[in-house]
């Protein structure tokens, strides 16, 4: 039995010649859903970002004589509201809004989350207690109550709303990554980490935080889908965005009363609303299948 | 008898590493453990997964500690380093004194981090989840490098290249650009290896390192520990349930059972003269190949198995086990003691057979 034979027999034994990154770009687009869900993604991103080039009029201006005009008339591809704005327009700025806000409110909820679940999974005993019996009481509120009584504080407003359910969203993330930090901090290489003498703060951030990632990623993914409905679902309470500024929610709300007359008014930004949350949903799943080790061939 | 014993012999006498000259006596071990005791506090009880063991490594060898599942080899090892999970493990009671006088139980956990990598490092059974994945193997062994060295980036990753390339990895600058899932089983242990021995540790602790492997890799990583203990002048204590790799690897031998040392010898006492009817049991239960009269035959085992560590019986641990179990093995715990068969009372062994009941207030190891 030569070296060689037994080198390669150990060569053999490595069957996934990918780095990381590479096989998980190969898995992802191995999964069709997925990267429909990614072009949609892409698309809304798009729109809000190049809003001003991309829109054809100006979303806010008022058209006493086209008003509630039907899709496909001329000057509106989508069709006017009841002011005679330009839906499509409209749809591409409050793109923004609605992406600015649910992204920074996934944000927040993400960064605090993570932070809470890291610290309670690892060094659980009575700092876990206390974190873990917070989230409790967090989850325990229903959150449009809680956004009610932010804004009934801090005074109307989307930034207020969402930071409201920003807050109500931080259990969501510290339960995820609490869970994987329980399963990670008793693995064998953070036991090995701790034989070559790195401190607990080193495990945390080099060992625990980093194998945490995939995880936070797809969650967030699927939060900004819940987080697109609730900054909608709170502007169309009329407790989001004020006038003029105007995200899908605003729109939906403003274009109900129209529903028999001009039923496209709510029901497209309602679309843009249903087909973004899929879009982001799509790729969470895909980006679950994808980095999820237990599912690799 | 003494065919057994020569067959015994045989694979220690073919590859046995060259035994260093025996120690002088009365030099201070690397590492003295004495009375360790490492209770869990379990909902169900206290489980004494270590209860009162006393072992040393001298400098330079490799000390064996063998024994089934669940005897307390692993948590002896984790003691030592300081790495018992607590809650719910705790020492509550004995002492580890590593370089004659520093006793690493009541050390600060910064003492501890110091030293762990360091001075003494440890390598795990599963070399195939004990490395980051995310993490390049080479940041991994540089990282190790700069917890204890003051040394710049470069210089770390240097050190861990030429540090793979001496674990015997092919085309080490490559490697060390690889992540762990593209290296094999064996390339990981020695890359863990490497990460161990990375700044030169006085103490190695190797907890099953080769039960992962398959038999062609086994004898290669043995080997490679071999080499390495030999390059760097370390002792090693090789926790195994493997009677093979004692016999390949040790000088001196603790067989352990339900959280106590119940026989201390040489290597080679061990083999040709074990006492402890536990010793011989698990000696027996080697499986021996054609020639050696084993073909055909029933392999032996030990009846039973070993004892709920949560509620043990009185008197000896092995008692419920032995063939040749007596009235006092019931009654009274013998001690660990130099046996009645040898002069020069370097055999050690807790049992009442080799034992005479006036031992006990005489017991070398001072349990309390």
């Amino acid at each position: 039995m030569s070296d060689g034979v037994l080198q390669a027999v150990e060569d053999d034994a490595a069957v996934d010649l990918f780095t990381p990154t590479q096989s998980v770009a190969a898995r992802f687009r191995r999964n069709k859903l997925s990267i429909f869900g990614a072009v949609i993604v892409v698309v809304a991103f798009a729109a809000a970002l190049f809003a001003p080039w991309l829109s054809p009029l100006d979303p806010d201006a008022v058209d006493a004589s086209s008003r509630l005009a039907p899709i496909g008339s001329e000057g509106h591809l989508l069709g006017s509201d009841e002011l005679g704005r330009d839906i499509l327009s409209r749809l591409i700025w409050g793109a923004r809004v609605t992406l600015l806000v649910s992204l920074s409110a996934t944000a927040i909820a993400l960064i605090v989350g993570t932070f809470l679940g890291l610290l309670s999974g690892y060094f659980l005993g009575w700092l876990d207690s206390v974190i873990m019996r917070l989230i409790d009481i967090l989850m325990a509120f229903p959150y449009f109550l809680l956004a009610l009584a932010v804004i009934a504080v801090l005074g109307p407003g989307l930034l207020n709303g969402m930071i409201a359910v920003a807050i109500v969203n931080i259990p969501f993330f510290t339960r995820i990554v609490r869970g994987v930090t329980l399963s990670i901090r008793e693995s064998d290489y953070v036991m090995a980490a701790r034989g070559i003498g790195a401190s607990n703060t080193r495990i945390l951030v080099r060992h625990v935080l980093l194998n945490c990632v995939s995880t936070v990623i797809v969650a967030g993914t699927l939060n900004i889908g819940w987080m697109i409905t609730a900054a909608a679902a709170l502007s169309f309470l009329g407790l989001g965005v004020q006038p003029p500024t105007s995200d899908w929610g605003t729109m939906l709300a403003s274009g109900r009363q129209f529903l028999s007359a001009a039923p496209h008014v709510a029901t497209l930004p309602g679309l843009a609303i249903f087909i973004t949350v899929l879009g982001f949903n799509l790729l969470g799943d895909g980006l679950r299948d994808a980095l999820d080790p237990r599912l690799r061939e | 008898m003494p065919e057994q014993v020569e067959s015994r012999e045989s694979p220690v006498a073919s590859n046995a590493a060259p035994e260093p000259p025996l120690q002088v006596e009365h030099e201070a071990p690397l590492l003295d453990v004495v009375g360790l005791k490492t209770h869990f506090f379990s909902f169900g009880g206290v489980v004494k997964a270590v209860d009162g063991v006393s072992l040393s490594v001298r400098r330079g060898e490799t000390l064996g500690v063998v024994g089934e599942s669940g005897c307390g080899k692993s948590v002896t090892a984790l003691s030592v380093i300081g790495l018992v999970p607590d809650p719910p493990g705790r020492i509550v009671a004995g002492r580890i004194d590593f370089e004659g006088g520093r006793d690493l139980v009541g050390a600060s956990a910064e003492t501890m981090r110091e030293i762990r990598g360091n001075e003494i490092s440890m390598i795990f059974q599963e070399p195939m989840t004990s490395l980051n994945p995310v993490f390049r193997v080479g940041t991994q062994i540089a990282e190790a490098i700069r917890l204890h060295r003051k040394v710049s980036k470069k210089e770390a990753m240097d050190s861990a290249i030429e540090m793979l390339g001496l674990v015997g990895i092919p085309s080490p600058m490559a490697r060390a650009r690889d992540y762990p899932h593209q290296l094999s089983g064996g390339m990981r242990q020695r890359v863990m290896i490497a990460m161990a021995m990375a700044c030169q540790p006085k103490l190695l602790l190797a907890d099953e390192p080769t039960t992962a492997l398959d038999v062609t890799v086994q004898a290669q990583i043995l080997d490679l520990m071999n080499r390495m203990k030999e390059a760097s002048g370390a002792a090693i204590m090789l926790i195994t349930h493997d009677m093979g790799v004692i016999a390949e690897m040790c000088q001196r031998v603790s067989v352990m059972y339900a959280g106590v040392v119940v026989e201390h010898t040489d290597v080679r006492t061990l083999f040709a003269n074990p006492l402890h009817p536990y010793t011989v049991g698990l000696l027996e239960s080697i499986p021996r190949g054609r020639g050696r009269g084993g073909v055909g035959g029933q392999l032996k085992t030990i009846p039973g198995i070993v004892p709920n560590l949560l509620h043990l019986p009185k008197g000896c641990r092995f008692q419920d086990r032995c063939g040749q179990v007596h009235a006092a093995c019931r009654e009274l715990e013998p001690p660990l003691a130099a046996s009645l068969d040898r002069v020069d009372g370097g055999h050690l062994v807790r049992c009442w057979l080799h034992v005479s009941p006036s031992e006990t207030p005489a017991q070398p190891q001072g349990q309390s």
